[in-house]
């Protein structure tokens, strides 16, 4: 199997299952208890806090260990938008294409009284600070924008957007889950004041993420119990999926480089293939783009017949398709860069993980190609299209 | 656990009935491309039975199986038995459905009630 879903979730690295599977082992005890065995178990939980916080340019005092990408999301939010109301500032910018995460949150939020302004993404999928700049007000507590997309991988100008929001004193959140160890990343460079992230996106296990949160800014707690995390995240702690995501992440970051010099090639060399399927489209920009992201849209075909012939071809893939999310609408992401309901039901994402070789990178453009001819060959929709009786949208 | 029965995964990569119809004297078509599902149905009606048909897809893996196996269920039957054709049928054939999949055998009963239906408007004149 090719394995091209890495954004849905990543291989555990050796490193990261070597680590848990010591902890698990040795490190059982709990963290909050008194004896020497279960403070081993809390050292080896702030250690992963200590790293992680060493890697991002943060204090180990401003993470907080969640569940992972979606609840360090909500709690982000939800602890903004509690210091907002208590400043009677009750307005939040965020962005069409955001995560659900941080969508829905902000649906709550809006029934709670909170004015949401959704940034346009434009087509190329890329917001510009003075955007945001000229959307913050006198009442906006918070500006949330995502680090990368997670289906079309285009990448924000996080240290721009930051510094407007540091300028107006607006806190700026930033969902970083699709780019955290595959981008370089250092909130004071890049004015970050919360940023989400999960482990399993990089190489890490699932269900462990963290919140960064800069010093100063008040966190409420979503889960209530015991004083764990400072008393803002109750639960026993993850220990060794905590202790496995900071390994992991020190090894996707020590080899950034090497990773988006490889992939960057390879995803470029997959992008020129698939720009031969006549009436296709690439979503989102070119340039300013994950290096692991490929995403297209194919006029005449639907996705979820697409991305099952190709697993019959030994290709995992993802596509933005109603169909594949079991919702009457495709992806919110391609209608909010203006791809119509049409074409963006005919969509691919392809996320491509370091391990991939040329051989594989040619055999994925080879069988979207005849995948793409072969459902082609029996859609009244292409037919149409060809016959001239509609109009090609791409 | 796999998506779809081993039926729906037989029709969809290996569907029957595929392609135009030239000579087709009852054409219907249903859905929308807004909604990710168009299907198209030709029949080909003598003395009152469906001597052949052929359907063209755009959809997902469900809906190409289902208009696979429509076309299968009707094929060589009589005009009356191809509109007695119900959705439910349909997905038994194909060993069921997911829930939120069950329209896609709807529209393979509507496609084919479409063409009957163009058949007829076809006699009439």
């Amino acid at each position: 199997m090719i394995y091209a879903d890495n954004a849905a979730t990543t291989k555990m690295s050796d490193a990261a299952i070597e680590t848990m599977t010591r902890v698990i082992r040795e490190n059982y005890g709990n963290p909050s208890s008194l004896y020497a065995f279960g403070q081993e178990a809390k050292e080896v939980l702030e250690q992963a806090r200590e790293d992680i916080a060493k890697i991002i340019g943060a204090d180990a005092r401003e993470i907080i260990f969640t569940s992972g990408g979606s609840e360090a999301d909500n709690q982000a939010l939800i602890s903004a938008a509690k210091i907002g109301a208590m400043k009677g500032k009750k307005h939040i910018i965020s962005s069409a294409f955001e995560h659900h995460a941080v969508l829905h949150t902000l649906k709550k939020l809006e029934k709670e009284g909170f004015e949401v302004t959704l940034l346009d993404v434009h087509e190329n999928g890329i917001i510009k600070p003075e955007e945001v700049a000229a959307a913050i007000r006198e009442d906006t507590i918070l500006v949330t924008i995502m680090y990368a997309n997670n289906e079309i991988g285009t990448i924000e100008d996080i240290k721009g957007i930051g510094a407007v929001c540091r300028e107006k004193g607006v806190i700026f959140h930033t969902d970083a889950v699709q780019a955290i160890g595959h981008l370089p990343i250092n909130v004071q460079e890049q004015n970050i004041d919360m940023l989400s992230a999960s482990a399993h996106k990089f190489h890490g296990p699932k269900g462990v993420g963290f919140l960064y949160v800069k010093k100063g800014i008040k966190v409420s707690n979503l889960i209530e119990g015991g004083a764990q995390e400072k008393g803002k995240r109750a639960g026993t702690e993850n220990v060794p999926g905590i202790a496995a995501m900071a390994t992991a992440l020190a090894e996707s970051v020590n080899n950034i480089e090497k990773n988006t010099a490889r992939l960057t090639a390879v995803r470029d060399r997959i992008i020129k293939g698939l720009k031969e399927i006549p009436h296709s489209a690439i979503n989102g920009d070119e340039t300013s783009r994950l290096p692991s992201n490929i995403n297209f849209c194919f006029e005449g075909i639907e996705g979820e017949s697409l991305l099952l012939l190709l697993d019959d071809k030994g290709i995992a893939a993802s596509s933005g398709s109603a169909c594949t999310s079991g919702s009457l609408d495709p992806s919110h992401v391609l209608l909010a860069i203006g791809r119509v309901h049409d074409v963006a039901h005919g969509s691919l994402r392809l996320s491509i993980g370091e391990d991939i070789t040329d051989d594989e990178a040619d055999y994925i453009v080879k069988s979207v190609k005849e995948v793409v001819e072969y459902l082609r060959g029996f859609s009244p929709v292409w037919r149409d299209l060809v016959a001239g009786k509609t109009k090609f949208i791409l | 656990m796999a998506l779809y029965s081993e039926k729906v995964m037989d029709h969809f990569r290996n569907p029957r009935n595929v392609g135009v119809l030239e000579d087709a004297n009852g054409v219907g078509e249903v859905g929308n491309a807004k909604c990710g599902d168009i299907m198209k149905m030709y029949l080909k009606i003598e003395d009152d039975i469906v001597k052949d048909v052929k359907f063209e897809t755009f959809g997902c893996g469900s809906a190409i199986a289902s208009s696979s196996m429509a076309t299968e269920l009707i094929k060589g039957k009589p005009v009356e038995e191809a509109r007695q054709l119900t959705n439910k049928a349909v997905a038994e054939a194909l060993d069921g459905l997911p829930d939120y999949k069950m329209h896609c055998s709807v529209l393979a009963q509507e496609a084919i009630e479409a063409a009957l239906k163009d058949y007829e408007s076809r006699q009439e004149q």
